[in-house]
């Protein structure tokens, strides 16, 4: 086994060979480099082939129309360009957004800058699942709302949304309904001509392609309008200019037609893999599973350990590569705000492990990472002051501990 | 975050980790710090007649560096009398352990500790007396 094992497939996932050997023939003067928008030459026009191909595979995944795609830079900018721009263009409609407490940072931080801007968002609190409900939704709406935004697939838990009960209370609603599906596409089934979604964020990088490439899904029936953030030479239907970047975009149109045939098969197995690391540490006192354990990608586990420390639990397991809940990265821990929305306290906010299983994980990998755990847990609560306290059965809820 | 290997030892091997018995009129306790903070840290003391510390254990839920700095206190405070014992500094537990900046906290927090379980000791004796 080669050390640290990897189990953080949610932070991202490494390209598959498949996927970099498309790309590779995209970048040298013997191979496809041309710029896709040159439109007086072969270069131009087999560079253009090569994205239309790519385009097509993303909107084979999520069945839609090819032209509904828009080519970003990576979620993060098709977030921002679905709020900003669906805000800036309906703000004479209304200046009233709904999202949740839970949402990435790119959702969040977008509705932070519209709120600078005048406008006004409501944060719906999750319930102690990790779930927005379509009713909390409907109940959120106001004659002024313009946008609802929500993810598929929550990046810490994983939890996925009703996505397509709630795009049946905003297209009733006449509302531009916005879902990130980051965390979702190539691992759960999207179907646009069902679910009925006006915008939706796509990445690479999750789904065994590149990092820097993403797409955002634009509407067209019914028709759903947005202003560019990016201004230049009207590329993507005038909706985010830049030149084309022809090889990231053949790693993604490849990562996402490998998706599209192994997704199903691939699902099936990290699944049974979740379920053996969750066998595995289930009988260990005083751990809780964070989120919703039915209605949850196949591939994410979060569980916190109570009386145990993130970042000293993270020092134990250094051969393993996993994400912890308490980003202890300033003098202030701050524990994950996605744990604090559901409702946990601060310890088990703080002793949340996220581990994340993929396409390269095997059945040796998650035994070995269940030993390393128990072992860890079990050193620090012998350190735990706290685990010493609850042994004795002091309630620490009722201890007057002298802050700092 | 990089380690040093000072932390990295206290962490891997911490000294005397466990607790002393708190009915012991000659035994001190000092806790410190809060849950919700993400670190708390248990010293105990016990004094012998000359009021010269025997034995010192700890326990601490925190990062590796709040560990390493009361395991590393627990070896400092043993053999020292309760006045020399005051005078160790934050300061002198960051040095020794090459604490960055971020974890200065936790070598406040152990020097907190050691102060509270001198101060409990002192109220106890003088209790007894």
């Amino acid at each position: 086994m080669q050390y640290p094992i990897y189990l953080d497939y949610a932070a991202t996932t490494p390209v598959d060979p498949r996927v970099a050997s498309a790309m590779a023939e995209c970048l040298t003067i013997e191979a496809n480099f041309g710029n896709p928008a040159s439109r007086s030459h072969q270069f131009g026009w087999k560079a253009e082939e090569a994205v239309e191909n790519a385009r097509r595979n993303v909107a084979d995944l999520v069945n839609c129309d090819p032209r509904e795609i828009v080519w970003t830079s990576g979620a993060t900018e098709a977030d921002n360009l679905a709020l900003k721009g669906a805000a800036h263009f309906h703000h004479r409609k209304g200046r009233h957004i709904v999202t949740s407490k839970i949402e990435h940072k790119a959702v969040l931080d977008s509705c932070r800058q519209l709120e600078r801007e005048g406008y006004e968002v409501t944060y719906l609190d999750p319930d102690s699942n990790g779930l927005i409900s379509p009713q909390a939704v409907e109940q959120a709406l106001r004659p002024d709302t313009i946008l609802v935004s929500l993810m598929h697939v929550n990046n810490e838990i994983g939890v996925i949304n009703d996505i397509e009960a709630i795009g049946e209370v905003t297209r009733r609603r006449k509302v531009v309904f916005h879902v990130d599906a980051a965390q979702s596409a190539g691992k759960l089934e999207i179907d646009l001509e069902r679910m009925q979604v006006d915008l939706m964020s796509f990445t690479a990088h999750k789904i065994y392609g590149p990092k820097g490439i993403g797409a955002l899904y634009v509407r067209r029936k019914p028709r759903v309008r947005i202003e560019p953030q990016i201004h230049g030479g009207g590329h993507e239907r005038g909706m985010r200019s830049g030149t084309l970047a022809t090889h990231q975009i053949v790693g993604m149109g490849e990562a996402y037609r490998i998706a599209g045939e192994e997704m199903h098969e691939e699902a099936r197995r990290t699944l049974a893999l979740r379920e053996q690391l969750l066998r595995g540490l289930e009988d260990v006192e005083e751990v809780y599973v964070n989120g919703d354990l039915t209605r949850r990608a196949p591939g994410n586990l979060n569980i916190s350990f109570n009386f145990v420390e993130g970042e000293s639990l993270m020092m134990a397991l250094r051969e393993l590569a996993l994400s912890s809940g308490s980003a202890c990265t300033s003098a202030s821990l701050e524990p994950s705000y996605v744990l604090r929305a559901l409702g946990r306290n601060d310890e088990l906010a703080h002793s949340s492990l996220r581990i994340s299983i993929g396409r390269f994980t095997t059945a040796e990998d998650i035994d070995y990472a269940i030993g390393r755990i128990r072992h860890a847990v079990a050193k620090l609560r012998e350190l735990s002051p706290l685990w010493d306290m609850y042994k004795d059965g002091v309630d620490l809820d009722q201890v007057q501990w002298a802050a700092h | 975050m990089a380690y040093s290997e000072k932390v990295l030892d206290h962490y891997e091997n911490p000294r005397n980790v466990g607790r002393l018995d708190d009915d012991d009129a000659n035994v001190g306790t000092g806790m410190v710090g809060a849950p919700a903070c993400g670190d708390v840290m248990r010293l105990q003391i016990r004094v012998d007649g000359d009021g010269v510390i025997e034995d010192a254990k700890f326990k601490t839920y925190g990062c590796g560096s709040a560990i390493a700095s009361s395991s590393l206190l627990t070896e400092w405070v043993k053999g020292r009398s309760l006045d020399d014992a005051t005078r160790i500094r934050n300061k002198d537990i960051a040095d020794e352990l090459g604490l960055p900046p971020v974890k200065i906290h936790c070598s406040v927090l152990a020097e907190d500790a050691i102060k509270a379980a001198i101060a409990d000791v002192r109220k106890k004796r003088e209790q007894a007396e």
